[in-house]
């Protein structure tokens, strides 16, 4: 595992230089966030549903000020809180939502393309089926039906996401499960003797996952859209039970006609930056993993000159792709 | 030498599924005989080299022999056991016991299992050893036994850090650690580099007499199948043709697809000039066998009785016009009224029909002219008569009896060839 882990590190290091950039800035954006959400209790001034402290109410449509830097709500809530506690709900929904699909997705795909046959068929056409819908539609009449059976929160909300995606993981892992399948090393493992199971799990697992991690940062970003969309039209997590952007936004509607831009700009611009930094994380993994993609960098070399005073000449020597 | 292997009648036949429209009424699947009725006896301890080009069905026969192909019909006894018939469930327990190596080192192994954890996969399978430790050690044992020393440094690198000789020690590690009875090499040295090749034959020998193994060898190289068989079973067409010690095949080939294998074997003599009369064309498609023996179309000693059909003289024509130019074509082959259909016409007497304008005299006088260029033409021994009737050419051909695998005669070794067995 740690010989895995350092190859991945070293690839990282011989790719080309912008691929690098979109990955490390991706990255910390995103490691950002992830801290943010992560040690909100710690920096929120306040509750995301608190509406007074020290028994007097916050301003109504308060302009930023030094008790509010982003300013405060029609409700009277605290827009800085909002935004801090809308990226822990953010980050809970969509890690519960990636796992799910990613487990859901990577399971069926191994087996719908290693066993093949009818189960195949009748796979995929279930995940066309589901691809097909459009994803918006789909996620509200799923969350629509889940809080019908086991209540609205975050679990039904990244429920409602996780069928949403897990076609896709399905989609990437059976067609290279399928090519895998072929290869003489599943077939020598048939002859010592591996049962389907352990072919799947150790010869065909470690195999087909490469573009997961792509496939799983770029719907993480699509995850926040949706997850935002949800709450925008009402059908996603209760605003009694979690700050969320998307209800936000709609809150911040009218507002915006009257000339109070705080309380849109910075539920949007957080929606924006972390959908922008998953996607070019993504297409930094992408371009870093995929080796159908990848430039290796060119190392430059210095030739040890004949004696001081001549020039050493610099080559730069490119791996054949 | 006891038996371990006992083939008999095999057949593996696969179905093509064919395009969309047959596939959705059903009809018009065709089947490819990969492996069609072999018998063969594989003896404990030794080496049976399995010759023939691509498409001879010699790497199914090797699979077959495993289980890894089910049997459309025959049977295989693996000392004692029958195969052919048995789910992989039963199968499984067995494949201890029968072991297999690949034509391709760099695919054959995992490329995310270290070494270690590899070769030591199927001792944990069979739950073969009662801990980490002991299978550490059997793992290091191995890689010492295939040549990759020190054990201590291969055990943990990954395929990708080896070269191609060194894979297939590996391979040959992970399939020697359960001590099997019988291995099948399918090509293991054909993808890797000359110098390799030689050490890599070496080291299989040098297993074979320190485990007591029994190999197929498969390949279609007879140089290295001479260097390491005791005997060689040369196939075409999912057939045996020809079988025997490998003294009896390099100095007494019988069969003229062996005759004309060996001459394709490559001399490092300048001086001698590439031999001239290898045989002609491909391998035919495996899902159309020609009729009676299956060579007889590449045959350059073929008579009578081989299986003489409208194919042959469809490729009879068909190489004259390539040779003779596009003016001859063009005027010989209006003559007829459906020239590509003689490539279905049935076994036996042939009846070919003037195209438009042209008379059954024209087309008598074509094929008459192409005897009359290729007397000597194999073809030609087949035609028993050309006539005129009802104003078409009713061209006779031998009836084809199928060669058998029999004895052949004054040798030790076995052939199917009506040359050797005139019926």
């Amino acid at each position: 595992m740690a010989g895995r882990f350092r190859r991945t590190l070293a690839t990282v290091r011989s790719t080309g230089a912008v691929p690098r950039w979109l990955l490390y800035i991706g990255g910390a954006t995103v490691l950002v966030f992830t801290l943010v959400a992560l040690a909100a209790p710690l920096i929120a001034p306040y509750d995301f549903d608190q509406y007074r402290s020290d028994g007097t109410r916050f301003p109504k449509l308060g302009h930023p000020s030094g008790d509010h830097p982003f300013g405060t709500t029609v409700q009277s809530l605290d827009v800085l809180s909002r935004v801090i506690w809308g990226a822990r709900t953010a980050l809970e929904v969509v890690v519960l939502a990636v796992v799910f699909s990613l487990i859901i997705g990577v399971a069926l795909g191994l087996i719908s393309g290693f066993v093949g046959g009818w189960l195949d068929r009748v796979l995929v056409l279930l995940m066309d089926a589901l691809f097909a819908f459009p994803y918006l539609l789909l996620a509200i009449v799923l969350s629509f039906l889940l809080s019908d059976a086991i209540g609205s929160g975050v679990v039904t909300t990244a429920l409602a996401i996780t069928v949403v995606y897990v076609p896709q993981y399905f989609r990437v892992v059976r067609g290279s499960t399928m090519s895998a399948r072929e290869l003489p090393y599943v077939e020598a493992a048939r002859v010592i003797g591996a049962k389907p199971r352990t072919i799947i799990v150790r010869y065909l697992l470690a195999n087909v996952v490469q573009s997961v991690p792509v496939v799983a940062t770029l719907n993480a970003g699509d995850a926040i859209l949706t997850l935002a969309g949800l709450g925008f039209l009402g059908y996603g997590i209760q605003p009694t039970e979690a700050a969320e952007w998307g209800y936000d936004l709609q809150r911040a509607v009218s507002d915006a006609n009257a000339g109070i831009w705080w309380t849109a700009l910075y539920p949007g611009l957080a929606i924006t930056v972390l959908v922008v930094a998953l996607t070019i994380l993504g297409e930094g993994l992408n371009e870093v993993l995929n080796p159908t993609l990848r430039r290796r960098r060119a190392f430059a070399f210095l030739l040890p000159g004949r004696s001081a005073s001549t020039q050493a000449p610099v080559l730069a020597a490119k791996e054949p792709r | 030498m006891s038996t371990l292997v006992e083939v008999s009648k095999l057949s593996v036949h696969f179905t093509l599924r064919g395009g969309a429209l047959s596939r959705l009424t059903g009809r018009g699947s065709a089947v490819v005989r990969a492996v069609d009725g072999v018998d063969l006896t594989l003896r404990r301890g030794e080496v049976l080299g399995l010759v023939g080009e691509s498409g001879s069905g010699k790497t199914t026969l090797g699979r077959a022999l495993l289980g890894l192909v089910p049997a459309t019909a025959g049977s295989i006894r693996f000392d004692g056991t029958e195969l052919a018939g048995l789910p992989e469930r039963r199968i499984r327990p067995l494949r201890r016991r029968m072991q297999m190596v690949f034509q391709d080192p760099h695919a054959a192994l995992n490329p995310a299992m270290d070494l270690g954890t590899a070769i030591g996969h199927p001792l944990k399978i069979h739950k073969l050893t009662s801990g980490e430790a002991e299978t550490r050690t059997r793992v290091l044992e191995a890689l010492e036994l295939v040549g990759l020393a020190p054990a201590e440094r291969y055990y943990s690198a990954y395929p990708s850090d080896l070269s191609g000789g060194q894979k297939q020690r590996a391979v040959l590690a992970r399939a020697a650690i359960l001590d099997p009875s019988l291995i099948v090499a399918d090509e293991p040295v054909s993808m890797l580099d000359m110098s390799v090749r030689a050490r890599t034959i070496e080291l299989m020998a040098s297993l074979r007499d320190r485990l007591d193994l029994t190999y197929v060898y498969i390949t279609h190289d007879l140089a290295t199948a001479k260097l390491f068989c005791d005997r060689i079973a040369i196939m075409y067409l999912g057939r045996i043709v020809e079988i025997g010690s490998v003294a009896s095949i390099f100095e007494q080939p019988r069969h003229p697809y062996t005759k004309a294998l060996l001459k394709a074997v490559p001399v490092p003599d300048p001086s001698r000039s590439a031999p001239r009369d290898l045989p002609r064309g491909e391998i035919p498609d495996a899902s159309r066998p020609p009729a009676g023996c299956a060579f007889h179309p590449r045959c350059p000693v073929a008579f009578e009785p081989c299986g003489w059909t409208g194919r042959d003289l469809r490729a009879h024509l068909e190489d004259r016009w390539t040779r003779l130019g596009a003016s001859a074509y063009e005027q010989e082959s209006r003559v007829f009224a459906d020239f590509p259909d003689l490539e279905f016409s049935p076994v036996g007497d042939v009846v070919v029909a003037p195209g438009r304008l042209h008379t059954a005299s024209d087309v008598l006088t074509v094929l008459n002219d192409a005897r009359a260029d290729a007397p000597d033409d194999p073809l030609w021994r087949g035609v028993t008569s050309m006539s005129v009737r009802d104003g078409k050419v009713v061209v006779g051909f031998a009836s084809p009896v199928e060669p058998r695998l029999l004895p052949s005669p004054g040798g030790s070794g076995h052939v199917a060839c009506h040359l050797h067995h005139p019926s």
